[in-house]
């Protein structure tokens, strides 16, 4: 268990100027550049992007799981509660994780150890961080499963991975991931792996144990349809940087970047607006992500980006508010270009 | 589990069979023959030919095969043609100081090799892994006999410490029991111990880049706990496998390790079987060594089900 | 596209190839050594191996007896020298032997599943019996001989290569390039020779290296307990047996010999290893 609760809408965690940097044969490649991101007490945090944006990095980072070679933290701070988890070591890192932050992982089917009863599982990260015996231990992995849905739980509990299904699975691991009610959940694009009609289930449960815990999400996704679903806010980046952040109904509203603009254009829509019309195709943004250590000085969407001007290419903008302070987008254009396009 | 466990047992049956057709075949392919050995120098043709008819030797080849299989199913592995006694009686004089060798040299296989093979796994690309895997490769290639005469020119004749030769049995005081057991056994020990201890580190290296080894650190988990519970545990089927494997090594091992430090076991009855030209008694050992390794890798077929739930019958 | 076949022979890529792979670049260094010293041997040893010197028996390794002399006054250096020829030619005569068997018998296995059970269950039975023995009663029918010897553990052999490449046509078989090959009517041998063998090869040439060592270990025991060479050809097994009686007084006798079989093993399993990481993707060293 945690100390003092946090109350709601206080920092819990702060997020500074973080880079990191992977050591390769090529030289140093950077992974994330300059990330800033402030996660407050109860709300959901989405952090939205595509493959190698550097959204999942960041959050190894953050837990300190990034394997030191060949990851480099090249500057940054991240203040938990007063203190820099970026600067903390091994052991310290340890008792705050699982207790105070807590991680998912993508991969259900692979994230579980196949040769340990689920239950036992979660157990073991009572036991370890609250010192409880085997019984109440016990007794709080069948509360933690019944808390995520898992029908006849008390079964449950000495089964063995591969005998549950992908969604069973991931909410187990919410369930293990809570059990010790961390100030943190960070989750790393926990429905991508499962089905489609698995997703919705898991994003509930996992939404209705949150809150019930009174845990901070902070979740990564590139599915901008999970981000509607579950986030108060969201970040979205780009080749290791911020592009805009701010409330969600605000950025997928009113989106201020054009990439952002992008990322919501190229949803496919199910309803047309009239029924008559042809298919639309959908909308893509030309180009690629630039491959680590590839990205221009300036903007990395600006090789992709329609509005881009030499300034774009050649000075990186950072976040900047648009209207209101809550709401802000790094890009040197953001003010001029008008609501767009449906 | 018990179906499971009968199914292993009854599919040992057909490789136990082509042992047996095998080790037949040999004396029945031998040269020389044993009624003309049995009769003596003086034997006129008809004494032979009597003595091969009461011995069956002139039934056809299947006839001999099933009878000889009912022989050695009821106990009766023939009579060595050097001692004219039983080979049975011949293996069960010579069992002991083997199996004492061979359960030492395990011993000190699996509990050098696991721990230093995990150890090289978890530091791997350091130092430590490549000085551990460097020494195994060099361990892995000196043959257990060339070590053994290392080994003896370093403790027995240059320290002194140790006996040169021979073995006592236990009832004859554990002390000297131990000291001429542990230079063979080390011999033979170290060599498995190499292969063993490679094995374990490419199954801990693959165990500990699967992703419920991130979950595990993510929950918080002491390094220990991460190795031990989740990452050998996971390794253990791969590593219980080699060591059954190892098994074979550990049989070619005993004899030339026997050999080199005099000791009375199975291994030395075999190399005097092969000089003397002692078929039946060679036959006997093969089998019971055979058999010994079939046993073996059932008990580790076994406990793959105990080791690792997915592969329990009914899951 | 895997190195072997992309690399080009320059001397950045011989460089590079030293600093990521030692053991495989110094295991073939001393496997060309000693290549080199058994094809020249007439003319690098000094002494003729059989040639009896009964009045400089069990003389010390020094001037005139590089590595010292044997019983009967024989010179070890040249012995072990020539024992290097007896050692490759099994080596090189097991691999080929139970490579090219044991390949056969493993694609049968894999493409014709009516043969498959009784294949394997042959070689399982082949393979509980530890080589060593298998080899011995083999012998013990043949005779001595070094032809016999190369037969005998060439079959012990065979099973593990069966298994290996049976595996590895299984798995073959079910990748998609090998079922469009097969739907598009590519004929047998076409399909053998394009996509079967190249696939298998680099693992077998893997394997291959490790039955090489296994080989010359397996020659130098049976030779050790008088099963093997026969003793009128140097062997390394052969000397080593010939010093055990007299090795509180003259170890040299059994050490030389030693010390070259277990180089010889250790370059042979380093060049194995070597291969393994540079053929296949899997096994990526772990920087």
């Amino acid at each position: 268990m945690t100390t003092a609760p946090a109350t709601p809408n206080t920092p819990i965690l702060e997020v500074t100027d973080l880079a990191v940097d992977f050591a390769s044969r090529r030289g140093r490649l950077p992974a994330v550049e300059g990330i800033s991101l402030t996660l407050n007490a109860g709300e959901t945090l989405a952090i939205v992007g595509e493959s190698g944006s550097g959204k999942s990095v960041t959050a190894l980072a953050l837990m300190g799981l990034i394997p030191k070679p060949p990851g480099i933290i090249r500057s940054g701070t991240a203040l938990y509660r007063g203190r820099d988890l970026l600067t903390l070591t091994e052991p310290e890192l340890r008792r705050l994780r699982g207790q105070s932050i807590a991680m998912i992982f993508q991969e259900p089917m692979t994230s579980l150890n196949p040769v340990m009863k689920v239950g036992h599982q979660i157990m073991e990260s009572v036991m370890l961080h609250t010192g409880a015996d085997r019984r109440s231990a016990r007794a709080r992995a069948l509360e933690m499963l019944e808390r995520v849905q898992i029908a006849d739980a008390a079964r449950r509990l000495d089964a063995y991975p591969h005998e549950l299904s992908g969604g069973m699975r991931q909410r187990v691991m919410i369930a293990l991931a809570l059990a010790c009610d961390p100030d943190i959940l960070i989750a790393d694009e926990p429905t991508t792996a499962l089905d489609v009609t698995v997703q919705a289930e898991v994003l509930e449960v996992m939404r209705a144990a949150g809150e019930e815990t009174g845990t901070a999400i902070l979740l990564i996704t590139h599915d901008l349809g999970v981000v509607a679903e579950m986030a108060d806010r969201v970040l979205v980046v780009y080749a290791g940087r911020s592009m805009e952040a701010g409330p969600v109904r605000e950025v997928l509203r009113h989106p201020r970047h054009p990439y952002t603009r992008g990322l919501l254009a190229s949803m496919p829509r199910l309803q047309r607006a009239d029924p008559d019309d042809r298919p639309a195709r959908l909308a893509e943004i030309p180009g690629q992500v630039p491959a680590p250590g590839e990205a221009p000085p300036g903007c990395p969407f600006a090789g992709r980006c329609e509005h881009a001007l030499q300034r774009c290419h050649d000075e990186p903008q950072i976040l900047t508010p648009q209207g209101s302070p809550e709401h802000r987008a790094a890009c040197w254009r953001a003010g001029e270009l008008g609501e767009p396009h449906d | 589990m018990l179906a499971y466990t009968l199914q292993r047992l009854l599919a040992t049956i057909p490789v136990m069979a082509v042992v047996a057709i095998v080790v037949f075949s040999l004396l029945y392919l031998a040269p020389g023959d044993p009624a003309v050995v049995l009769a003596g120098e003086q034997a006129t043709s008809e004494e032979i030919a009597y003595i091969r008819e009461s011995l069956g030797l002139d039934d056809p080849y299947p006839v001999r095969l099933v009878r000889w299989i009912g022989d050695v199913l009821s106990g009766d592995l023939g009579t060595s043609v050097f001692s004219n006694r039983p080979v049975t009686t011949l293996i069960a004089q010579r069992l002991e100081p083997t199996v004492a060798l061979t359960l030492a040299a395990l011993v000190i296989a699996v509990a050098l090799a696991v721990p230093l093979g995990v150890l090289a796994a978890w530091q791997a690309g350091k130092r430590i892994d490549r000085i551990v895997m460097g020494l195994a490769v060099l361990g892995f290639s000196v043959p257990v006999f060339v070590l053994g005469y290392l080994l003896i020119m370093l403790f027995s004749v240059g320290l002194e410490w140790l006996p040169v030769q021979g073995y006592r049995p236990i009832a004859r005081g554990v002390g000297p029991f131990l000291t001429h057991l542990i230079l063979p056994a080390l011999s033979l020990g170290l060599v498995n111990a190499a292969l063993i201890a490679r094995i374990t580190r490419a199954t801990m290296i693959d165990v500990l880049g699967q992703d419920y080894i991130r979950t595990a650190r993510a929950k918080g988990l002491s390094t220990s706990a991460v190795l031990l519970r989740h990452g050998l545990r996971n390794a253990a089927v791969p590593i219980v496998t080699i060591i059954g494997i190892s098994f074979a090594l550990l049989i070619s091992g005993v004899v030339v390790t026997e050999t080199v430090f005099n000791i009375p076991g199975l291994g030395r009855l075999t190399v005097d079987a092969i000089l003397r030209r002692d078929y039946p008694v060679i036959q006997g050992l093969i089998l019971v060594f055979s058999g010994v390794y079939v046993l073996v890798n059932l008990l580790v077929d076994l406990s793959y089900a105990w080791l690792d739930p997915r592969v329990r019958p009914g899951s | 596209m895997n190195a072997t076949t992309a690399a080009v022979i320059t001397p950045t890529a011989w460089r590079e190839a030293l600093g990521h792979h030692p053991g495989l670049v110094v295991g073939a260094l001393v496997l060309a050594v000693l290549l080199l010293a058994a094809a020249f041997a007439p003319w690098i040893t000094p002494v003729d191996p059989l040639q009896l010197a009964p009045l400089d028996r069990l003389a010390r390794p020094g001037a005139e007896f590089w590595f010292g002399a044997d019983l009967i006054g024989r010179d070890v250096f040249s012995r072990t020298v020539y024992g290097a020829r007896v050692s490759l030619a099994v080596g090189l005569g097991v691999v080929v032997l139970a490579g090219s068997v044991g390949l056969v018998i493993g694609l049968l296995s894999g493409f014709v599943r009516a043969l498959d059970n009784v294949l394997m269950r042959i070689m399982d039975g082949l393979m509980a019996i530890p080589s060593i023995l298998l080899a011995v009663a083999l012998i013990a029918l043949t005779g001595a001989g070094l032809g016999n010897v190369i037969v005998a553990i060439a079959i012990a052999e065979v099973p593990r290569v069966a298994r290996l490449v049976r595996s590895l046509t299984l798995a073959l078989r079910k990748q998609p390039f090998v079922e469009a090959a097969v739907i598009a009517g590519t004929p047998f041998p076409v399909l053998l020779a394009r996509h079967v063998l190249p696939n298998t090869l680099p693992p077998l040439l893997v394997q291959a290296s490790y039955i090489f060592a296994s080989a010359v270990l397996t020659e130098s025991i049976l030779s050790f307990i008088g099963a093997g060479t026969p003793p009128s050809i140097p062997s390394w097994g052969n000397i080593m047996a010939d010093g055990r009686s007299v090795f509180h007084l003259a170890p040299h006798i059994v050490l030389f010999p030693g010390i070259a079989l277990s180089l010889t093993v250790l370059a042979v399993n380093l060049v194995g290893d070597g291969l393994r990481d540079v053929l296949d993707p899997r096994f990526v060293k772990v920087r």
